[in-house]
């Protein structure tokens, strides 16, 4: 008996020294275990990347270390879509850090822009700091706290912002405050004149129809693309129309090329989603089990 | 004490265990709009919970000196739905008081919780040490009626935990789970009056 259970804590502690030890096949350059998450940070064909988990599907951002510039992934290239509907945001905020790509991203875009990005998790900025060139400029404010948080303070203090950026999931795990109606008609009562939010959140699960169904309910028609992951974009006083976005895809375009955007790839995903069961039940505060909806099935 | 009013007492007990883990698991879902998911509302959750169980023990320990009655353990189960009734009616209102004045999530994540959850929890931890106390028929068999309770109660939590985070969070609006709750407590309540000492069959 007391053997058995021996040889049980020792399978026990096997498993999770396996998920403690680094991707395969990578040079690991640094691993720390967080207040929140296993961080890892390795370099694999020329990427430096951040992964939370140490199967390297997990990748939460990457940069290439020959052209730091290019966005590696392609959800943070449909980001910039944001751009499109409304070219020159002067404030952004950004909730949830990674590897700081996005406020780079945008710092090197929109040199004159005040941004403000939050993350919950300290560690995760140091280590942008340190292994991703995550450089805040005289204009960029980083606040290590729950991003559901700063959204109500600022709230309070009747602060606007021209573009919020929702980049606080990651590859498995929604902080389910953070997809409520409550905490959209927060965001939304940020949002100035114009003013536009894109989230990143993911593509396939139960739970798509339900994000669809609670964006909906807060802003009415938004964009949805699609790739592995899942882009939502709202305008603040509507939607513009196709003809305005290719206008801005156009101005833009010189400035965006070399972060490997092309707006040959990006215009065409640019559509108003619908399609979801008039049913589909409305996420809240009250009701809000994100995890288990997007759990697979 | 006869078989049926035994049973009473492990009821309550185990449906005690089961609400004060239903509850905490809830109140992680009702401070994070006002106050966030970071570690640092959990652990003021967290402690809140400890330190009301064991003021509850102490309280029930000393309550069950004084005539022990299964009125009275019944008494405490109500007692503890009436308590949980503010959370439902008024913790919006407290939240939104305190995140106007409390910024340090950690002193904010005690006072909320201690505000909102301290008494109901405080009550429901005086459930055990009473009961033990009903249960216990000779000094001998104090220690195997105490961990048959321990187990009743610690069996009701976990299956609060788990029913609650995997079930009713996906089902239900959290004052749903709360109201259904209070009223399974005042079911369990009202049963336990109805089947006290003297009232029983056989």
């Amino acid at each position: 008996m007391g053997r058995r259970l021996i040889s049980g804590l020792i399978g026990v502690l096997a498993a999770v020294a396996s998920i403690a030890s680094p991707p395969d096949g990578a040079a690991v350059l640094h691993h720390e275990k967080s207040l929140y998450r296993n961080i890892f940070v390795y370099e694999e064909d020329g990427l430096r990347c951040m992964s939370f988990s140490r199967v390297t599907t997990a990748r939460q951002s990457c940069m290439a270390l020959a052209e730091p510039a290019r966005l590696v992934f392609n959800y943070a290239r449909m980001m910039m879509a944001a751009l499109y509907l409304n070219p020159a945001p002067r404030r952004i905020l950004i909730l949830g850090l990674g590897g700081g790509t996005l406020p780079s991203a945008f710092q090197r875009l929109l040199p004159a822009a005040a941004i403000d990005a939050v993350e919950i998790d300290p560690a995760v900025v140091r280590v942008a700091r340190k292994y991703f060139a995550f450089e805040p400029s005289a204009t960029t404010r980083v606040f290590e706290e729950d991003g559901r948080v700063f959204v109500k303070r600022m709230q309070r203090a009747n602060v606007t912002y021209d573009l919020v950026v929702l980049d606080a999931f990651d590859h498995e795990y929604i902080p389910e405050h953070m997809l409520t109606r409550e905490f959209l008609l927060e965001v939304k009562s940020l949002l100035g004149d114009r003013g536009v939010l894109a989230a990143n959140t993911f593509s396939v699960s139960k739970l798509y129809q339900y994000e669809s169904a609670t964006y909906f309910n807060v802003f009415g028609d938004f964009f949805g693309l699609r790739q592995n992951n899942r882009l939502i974009l709202v305008r603040l006083g509507g939607l513009p129309s196709k003809g305005e976005i290719a206008h801005n895809a156009e101005l833009l375009d010189a400035k965006l090329a070399p972060l490997g955007v092309d707006r040959n790839w990006l215009l065409p995903q640019i559509e108003i989603e619908r399609g979801w069961p008039a049913s589909t039940r409305v996420l809240t505060d009250q009701y809000s089990p994100s995890n288990l909806l997007n759990a697979p099935p | 004490m006869p078989t049926a009013q035994r049973l009473v007492v492990y009821l309550v007990a185990g449906w005690s265990g089961y609400y004060v883990m239903a509850i905490e698991l809830l109140s992680g879902r009702i401070l994070a709009p006002s106050f966030g998911n970071s570690i640092y509302v959990w652990g003021g959750i967290i402690t809140v919970f400890m330190v009301a169980l064991s003021v509850g023990y102490l309280a029930g320990g000393h309550l069950s000196v004084f005539a022990p009655t299964q009125t009275k353990l019944a008494g405490l189960l109500l007692i503890a739905a009436a308590a949980t009734l503010p959370i439902v009616l008024f913790g919006d209102a407290v939240l939104d008081w305190l995140f106007n004045r409390v910024h340090d999530p950690r002193y904010a994540s005690l006072i909320a919780s201690s505000t909102l959850f301290f008494v109901p929890t405080a009550v429901s931890g005086m459930v055990s040490p009473y009961a033990v106390r009903l249960l216990a028929t000779s000094v001998r068999a104090t220690g195997r009626s105490a961990g048959l309770l321990f187990f009743v109660s610690t069996f009701g939590s976990a299956a609060g935990t788990i029913l609650t985070s995997f079930y009713m969070v996906l089902w239900f609006e959290v004052n749903q789970i709360f109201t259904g709750m209070i009223a399974v407590s005042a079911l369990v309540g009202f049963a336990a009056l109805a089947l006290r000492d003297g009232q029983a069959p056989d």
